[in-house]
């Protein structure tokens, strides 16, 4: 058991890196098959010095479910930056730094949570604070910024609490 | 017939998008709201024209191609990392604690939680 750990440090790693391969490869061969396979078995056994803890996924169908809805403010995002860019006057615009604290304890969930908040409305994270317990968000334009703050803590951490803790 | 209006307007769609992207980097007028525009209003303008190549690769060429689903895969996973390490260095080089708001429990954001007098290089 602790030999098939150390080999596979990452097997949802491992699962996404062959699957990766073979939609790249773009063919649905038993070549790219093991080919990717053994790409998913080298890749997570070089890089585990860099991620030693061993990532869980409470709840998988949870994650589907966070994907579409943030597809779906990625959408809704751009339209949103795009009328800004495109009508609003500088001068009227009111950009703000805020600070959203985190409930988040796990490093990987506070990744997707940044990387969430950079590709959805007006916000784009910009720091973490020194011991990961907030995170900096710059808004484009922002009347309220603790309405966005309430939004990013309702919507998404919310969420990724439950898929990952 | 209707895959060429498809194809057509995911296109369309896709150069007002990646159009107003670019002009958002001449238009706004501080450095971190420059951001915002490269990081969003460009993948919806990267994401219509590979859903105009998905269309095509469907309704002319016969078969499914996957390549621009990992694409946009790559995209999504790229384009915040960027886009957080330009933020960083703006705030190694234009922001102070006192700038931005208080960091919480923490007191102190990452980027300058660094020792005085030490030379920073990163």
């Amino acid at each position: 058991m602790r030999l098939l750990q150390r080999l596979l440090p990452h097997p949802i790693l491992t699962l996404l890196l062959t699957f990766t391969w073979i939609m790249l490869a773009n063919s649905w061969t038993l070549n790219s098959l093991v080919f990717g396979f053994l790409l998913g078995l080298l890749i997570p056994f070089l890089t585990q010095p860099y991620w030693p803890q061993q990532m869980k996924v409470k709840r998988p169908l949870k994650v589907v479910e966070y994907i579409f809805v943030v597809l779906y403010d990625i959408l809704l995002a751009n339209v949103a930056v795009a009328r800004i860019v495109a009508f609003k006057a500088n001068a009227k615009r009111r950009p703000a730094w805020i600070a959203v604290p985190l409930e988040l304890r796990t490093p990987e969930a506070i990744t997707v949570l940044a990387g969430t908040i950079t590709m959805t409305p007006g916000t784009v994270s910009a720091d973490v604070s020194a011991e990961g317990h907030a995170l900096l968000v710059h808004c484009l334009d922002a009347d309220d910024p603790d309405a966005v703050r309430d939004e990013i803590k309702q919507r998404y951490e919310r969420r990724l609490m439950e898929i990952f803790e | 017939m209707i895959s060429e209006y498809l194809i057509a307007g995911f296109l369309i769609i896709a150069g007002i998008f990646g159009f107003l992207g670019s002009f958002g980097l001449i238009k706004l007028n501080d450095p971190m709201s420059r951001l915002h525009a490269p990081t969003k209003a460009t993948s919806l303008g990267v994401g219509g024209v590979l859903l105009a190549s998905m269309v095509h690769g469907i309704a002319v060429e016969g078969h499914l191609s996957l390549h621009e689903v990992m694409i946009t895969l790559f995209l999504f996973l790229t384009a915040p990392v960027t886009a957080l390490f330009i933020a960083k260095v703006h705030l190694h080089r234009h922001e102070t604690p006192d700038s931005l708001p208080r960091a919480g429990e923490d007191g102190i954001w990452a980027t300058h939680n660094v020792d005085d007098g030490a030379e920073d290089k990163d």
